[in-house]
Parts: C-alpha cells; structure tokens; sequence
C-alpha cells in the first residue's frame, strides 16, 4: 500500500523548527505584555522581566478597574459591538437572502449596484460630509451605521443561501408561507454557521474600530475602547517621562490595558475558529 | 425527492411566465423579498451611493456655510492644484512604494507558509501552528501599532535592549524615515502570514491524493512533488488572489500608516489616504481633499481591470 508517510526526512525537522519560530514571533510578544503587567515596578524598572512576571502582582489589572475612563470606553465598546453587529447581521442576512432569489424582480440591478461598491466608493471626505449631514456626527449611530453591511459579507452570505434547496422554499410556499416566512421560519434556522460567522466578522471589525469613532466622535464619554487605548498608549511615557518610576508604571499599565482589551476576542476566538475559516473560504470560491 | 421531469417542466414553464407578467404584478408578487431587500437598499444609497454623488464636490469649490448646492463649480481646478503642487509626486510614490513593498512581502510568504504547513503530518502540532497563526489578525491596529511602538522604544523597547546588549547603539527606529517601510511590512506579515493562507490551503486539500501517490512510485522527491504537483494546482488561486491584491495595491490599512507614521517620516510615510485625512478632516479642505481622493479611487479602479484583464489572457481566470 502506498500512503503519504514516508520515513523522517531532514526537511521534517526543518518545518518543524520553521513553525517553532512562526509561532515564538506571533506568541512571544503576547507572553512579555502579560509577564509585564503582572509584575512589580522595581523587577520593571530594571528591565529584568521577559517571559515570566518578577514579584507577582495584580495592582495593575485593579487599577484599570477603577480608571472610570477606561472602564466608560470599554462599556461603550461593548455597546456599540453589540448593538452595531444586531443591525449589520440582520440588514446583511434579510438583504442576502433576497439576492439569492434570482426570479426576484429587479435582482440583476442590485446585484450590479452592490458588486459596484466593491471596486469603486465616493471616498472618505464625501462619506464623512454624508454622515455629516445626515446628523450623526458626535453620535452612536456614527459608529455602527456608516460600515453597517460590508459588500464582502453581503456576496459571502448570498453565495451561502444560493445553496438553499429551491424545494423546501416551493413546499413552505405551498404551507401557506410568504417569502418572508420562508426566510424566517425554514432558511434563518439552517443558517446558524454562516450567521455565526458573518456576525463574527461584524463584531471584531467593530471591536477593533479605531479610525471611523476618531473622525466622528467628539465627546470623550462616547469614546470606545481603541479610542481611549491609543491615548493611554501614546500618552503614557511622554506624561510620565518627569520621573523615573511613574514612568515604569506607565508602561506596565500600558501592557495591562493592551492585554484587557485583546481579552474577550483571544478567549472566544479558538472556539469560533472554524466558522472564521468557513467563511473565508465561501467567500474565495464564490467572490 | 421524487420530481418528475413533466412536474419540473410545469415548474420551468411557471418561472418564466412568471418573468412575462408586468412589472406591477411582478413587484406585487415578490413584495416580501423586497421589503426583505429593503433595508440593504436604503443602506447602499445612503451610505454607498449619496457619498459617490457627493465625491462631485471634488469639482467645486466648497463652502461649509454656503452649501453643497449652492457652492460653485469650478472643474479641473483641484486636481490641478495637486499636480502642479509638490505632494503629488511624493505621495503618489509614497503610496505606491509602500503598497508594492507590501505586496511584495504580504502575498507570497502565506503561499510559502501554506506549503509548508501542508507539509507537516502531524496533525495536532498542525492545528497548533494553525491556531497560533491566525491569532493576529484578529488584533487591533491600535494594539499591533502600540506594540511595535513600544517594542522599538529607543530607551526601554525589547528590540533596542537586545541591540545594547550584543554592543549596538540604540536606534529610534519610529523616527528613521529609512526604517518605515521595513517596519510597516513585517508588521503586516505578522499579521496576515496566517489568515491569508487559509485560501492556499484550501486549494491544496483539494489536490487529488492520487497525483502524490503516482509521483512517490515514480520516485518524485517531496519538493520536487510540491513543484509540480502542488503549485500548479494552486495556480488559479494564486492568480486570482493577486488580481485582489494588485487592484488593492493603493488601499494599506490606514488605521496602521496613520498610527506608526509621524511628521518626521512623511517624507516616506504620507501616503494619499493619510494626506487626504489631514487636509480634508484636520485641515478642512473639502474639495482639493475629495479631489485628491477621487483621484486615488480612480487608479484603483484603473489597475483593478488591468490586472482582470492581464490575468484573463494569461491564465484564463478573472474575477468579474
């Protein structure tokens, strides 16, 4: 029988170490921030913390609890993700689901008026003098609405709806639903995957938002997390370069607030993993 | 599923009837899925299509208290304006540069990555490095941009510390125009080295195993088999992966320029999306701002069907 495995070959050994060191440049950086901010000043200050914290402590992470600032920004951030993925999900899906329906009337001027937006857009200032004059500058809706559906998600979900039997749409029909009941009762249930992985998408774009809630918003309570992150970020050695060891604080803090606000993505992403990939590829066989 | 050829004759005979009824009842008709489309509708014209109508601004001379409307035109005058002014060629090469030099970098070592990855046949340490590597792309650019800031801090960054302790001088990368380009693109490979080769690896797993048995009887050696059993299966993925990325040459991650770059880099650093942010949010000029973007949204679209069309003539795939 001839099966792939062959005898360890020197290139085995080879990859190996080449994935080591892939993984060591990706996750080495990671494990410093977190050694870093759960360790005390002085080792710090010396410089003598690498991969492990020195004088183990969590004044840092109780700090940040009580900085209102942060915790305002990142109450926000999870506002805005969650009330911005609602909308985008339900806008895309509802739109989607209709564009896979190829008899529907007008069906090809859509299609074409979305394919569109994907090679061509009115541009940054137009978009902001729109958002501008529509009055949701300085607001929440600033935020979630103007990036609502992204027309790679929209293609990315039709092209997983085309997939749905035309029979089971032909025997709802015939039970008395509308299209509409077919799309909420027989196909939204089925699609759980792709909604799950779209809606992903939609939450870390909105997680991770930095440049749309920094030219639109204006009032320090209404910023997110990004926001807020990359003052404290930028901020923290010049303010504290007065003295030395504010200064050490500064960076230990900064490393606390990188490694809280990474958290909710790095623990839920290994679980949802597979529908992230899933959805790369739907959307590279029919883009 | 037992449909009958007459019953899915009947069935096609309905659908096109259906296609010959008039307008009024075709929308009666299908009322639902539009009212289902509706919304996404709304969306695009509001957020798509009134900024595309509003990128005409690009041709006028706006003032906020005059108007849109009422503001007058004045053609070409912007986009002369920028090409007789000395930042069009520093931005135009700036961001043509910077996007070559990513694309350069960013687009084959996830091919790379994938080949090697494909390689590796144990399955667990396979995931693990899988895992491990999809990871940051799910960082912000405020933290990666924060990170690389901090790592290459000239006092107290991991990377200057290293550098003093093999007897170097310390370097302030951040403010070296000579360095922004390097330190953009392996921030870039960091980040998408994993992500972009979810694609290739796709393509590889669906390689027919019989090819790779065929070639091991025949003795092929294992890079030999990648060469010519691999590759050229993944070449149509490949192809229209850099028909993307060549269209997209001129689109970087904004939030990314915007956050390693400062005054002291411009000189390499602004790139027409930062320069257009300035003038146009900072600075409030409106139109030469538009104008500018316009112009950038233009050759994008320019080198998006070139590249189409080169790669329909060499390898027979295209993307629209």
């Amino acid at each position: 029988m001839v099966t792939k495995k062959q005898r360890f070959h020197i290139m085995d050994f080879f990859l190996g170490i080449f994935m080591v060191i892939i993984m060591g440049a990706i996750l080495i950086p990671f494990i410093h921030m977190i050694a870093v901010s759960l360790s005390s000043n002085g080792p710090v200050m010396r410089g003598e913390v690498s991969l492990w914290p020195k004088g183990f402590t969590f004044d840092m992470y109780k700090h940040i609890m009580h900085d209102s600032k942060f915790f305002t920004a990142y109450s926000n951030t999870i506002q805005y993700t969650l009330i911005g993925t609602t909308i985008s999900l339900v806008i895309t899906a509802m739109g989607a689901y209709a564009l896979s329906r190829k008899e529907m009337v007008g069906n090809k001027l859509f299609s074409i008026m979305i394919t569109i937006t994907m090679f061509f857009g009115g541009g940054m200032i137009p978009t902001y003098l729109v958002v501008k004059n529509y009055g949701l500058l300085d607001t929440m809706w600033a935020v979630v609405l103007p990036g609502a559906v992204t027309t790679w998600n929209l293609i990315v979900m039709r092209s997983f709806f085309d997939a749905f039997p035309k029979e089971i749409v032909e025997s709802g029909m015939v039970d008395g639903l509308n299209d509409a009941g077919v799309f909420f009762r027989l196909v939204l249930p089925t699609s759980k995957a792709v909604l799950a992985t779209i809606g992903l998408y939609y939450a870390v774009s909105l997680w991770n938002a930095y440049f749309i809630p920094f030219i639109y918003l204006n009032s320090p309570d209404l910023y997110p997390l990004q926001v807020v992150l990359q003052q404290m970020l930028t901020a923290g050695i010049s303010e504290a370069s007065a003295v030395e060891d504010t200064m050490i604080v500064a960076e230990t803090m900064k490393y606390a607030c990188v490694i809280v606000a990474i958290a909710p993505i790095m623990c839920v992403y290994p679980f949802l993993q597979k529908y992230f990939v899933k959805g790369v590829l739907v959307g590279s066989v029919k883009g | 599923m037992t449909i009958t050829k007459n019953k899915r004759k009947a069935q096609k005979d309905a659908y096109s009837a259906h296609h010959k009824k008039p307008l009024g009842q075709r929308i009666w008709r299908d009322r639902y899925l539009l009212l289902l489309f509706l919304p996404c509708l709304i969306y695009f014209i509001l957020f798509k299509y009134a900024p595309m109508y509003g990128a005409l601004v690009a041709f006028k001379d706006f003032k906020p208290f005059i108007g849109f409307m009422k503001s007058p035109w004045v053609g070409f005058e912007h986009f002369q304006m920028f090409f007789s002014s000395p930042d069009s060629w520093r931005l135009i090469r700036n961001t043509l540069l910077l996007g070559l030099d990513i694309l350069l970098w960013s687009f084959p070592l996830p091919i790379v990555f994938a080949l090697a990855l494909n390689e590796i046949h144990n399955t667990k340490f396979k995931k693990a490095v899988q895992s491990v590597s999809y990871m940051p792309h799910f960082i912000s650019a405020v933290v990666v941009c924060g990170m690389v800031t901090s790592f290459l801090d000239p006092v107290r960054g991991a990377v200057n510390l290293l550098i003093k302790v093999f007897g170097g001088n310390a370097v302030n990368f951040l403010a070296e125009p000579a360095y922004f380009r390097t330190i953009y693109v392996i921030s870039e490979v960091w980040q998408t080295l994993g992500w972009s080769g979810i694609v290739y690896l796709a393509a590889i797993s669906g390689v027919d195993p019989g090819y790779y048995e065929a070639a091991t009887l025949d003795g092929a050696s294992r890079l030999r088999q990648i060469w010519s059993i691999t590759l050229p299966s993944i070449a149509p993925t490949v192809v229209t992966m850099l028909i993307l990325r060549v269209g997209h040459v001129m689109n970087m991650n904004l939030e990314k320029v915007l956050l390693l770059q400062s005054p002291v880099t411009y000189e390499v650093s602004d790139v027409i999306t930062t320069f257009v942010y300035r003038s146009g949010i900072s600075n409030g000029q409106i139109s030469y701002s538009t104008a500018v973007g316009l112009f950038s949204s233009v050759v994008n679209l320019i080198l998006l069907v070139i590249a189409n069309t080169a790669s329909k003539r060499i390898a027979d795939t295209g993307i629209f």
